[in-house]
């Protein structure tokens, strides 16, 4: 396996099991409060579709010429990354809440209990639970296709995501409790350095560029963006020491 | 009579399109915009271009946090 394949397979396993983890809160949520068979049936068509998504987009993404391919995936990658690595810089430096799964789950615990309950097949757990694994695993599925169609490797995009689905359910199984404890920012984090810094390479050489030594400064452009992003952090971090520096020299008489 | 209001446009495509690409963080999908375009730009200019796109891209995320600073609440929780 090449270096940018190792990186595309940890960048789709990443990404997909963090979407993956918030699903799984959302569906155990409704699960143990309303129907298990419900609940699981919504989960699975929603995983058919999402696999018949990237099935049937995946070929048709790689006949693409190779320069307009990777406009519009470096263009996609640098838009997702930039927005994951904007939240996860945030949260990093405390400007934004860390996404909490126990509070997610207790919300989505009484939401359920208060829906109406029906006789029979209990559609609001097929609903919520469908809607919530479509929703997280959407941008999963862009990601799988846009990575695996440059690399011509769908296959090895969808294996990645489909190992990590399978980690964070077999966890959730074994704990049967929301994944409170999985380092979800810091994941989001490496996603988002991964995500712009593909990117940016594939989307410059789109543009017509070339890069100095190949594909071998993929390995420094992620260094770079990773100092970059770890900047920003300790900068914004900065801002409440220096507002409160400020603040306190103001307030003295 | 008439039809439903649900039935799915092209309107509804592109919104939808628009909200999944670009969704609440227009910012970001202007700054792969301009890091790609600029890329381009230098390119047809015939110069070395391989610098711009992260230097537009890192730049915009910079200029994208311009205004955050930590909440008062994690503030005092860090201070304690």
């Amino acid at each position: 396996m090449s270096g940018a394949e190792a990186s595309l397979a940890l960048s789709v396993f990443l990404a997909c099991a963090v979407e993956a983890v918030e699903a799984f809160t959302i569906v155990l949520a409704v699960g143990t409060t309303r129907h298990w068979p419900a609940a699981l049936a919504g989960t699975g068509v929603a995983a058919l579709a999402l696999a018949a998504l990237v099935a049937a987009l995946g070929p048709a993404l790689t006949v693409l010429p190779l320069g307009v391919l990777r406009v519009v995936v470096g263009g996609l990658l640098l838009t997702f990354g930039l927005q994951w690595l904007r939240k996860a810089i945030l949260r990093a430096a405390g400007a934004k809440d860390k996404h909490d799964e126990e509070a997610i789950f207790a919300t989505e615990r009484a939401a359920a209990a208060a829906a109406p309950a029906a006789g029979g097949f209990d559609g609001y757990a097929f609903a919520i639970s469908c809607k919530a694994v479509l929703l997280e695993g959407l941008e999963v599925a862009f990601i799988v296709l846009t990575f695996g169609a440059n690399q011509h490797d769908v296959g090895l995009a969808a294996a990645a995501a489909a190992a990590a689905v399978l980690a964070v359910v077999g966890a959730g199984l074994a704990l049967r409790a929301p994944l409170a404890r999985v380092p979800e920012n810091g994941m989001k984090f490496t996603v988002g350095v991964l995500l712009t810094s593909f990117g940016i390479f594939w989307g410059a050489e789109g543009a017509g560029a070339s890069w100095p030594g190949g594909e071998a400064s993929l390995a420094p452009l992620v260094a770079v963006v990773l100092a970059a992003s770890l900047a920003m952090v300790a900068e914004v971090r900065g801002r409440a020491a220096t507002a409160t520096v400020t603040g306190s020299r103001g307030a003295a008489p | 009579m008439t039809r439903p209001a649900r039935r799915v446009s092209p309107r509804r495509i592109l919104t939808a399109i628009w909200d999944f690409v670009v969704g609440d963080d227009p910012r970001s999908a202007l700054a792969a915009l301009a890091a790609i375009g600029l890329t381009a730009v230098v390119c047809a200019l015939g110069l070395p271009a391989w610098w711009t796109a992260p230097a537009v891209a890192l730049a915009s995320l910079r200029w994208s946090l311009r205004g955050a600073r930590p909440s008062a609440t994690k503030a005092s929780r860090t201070s304690s």
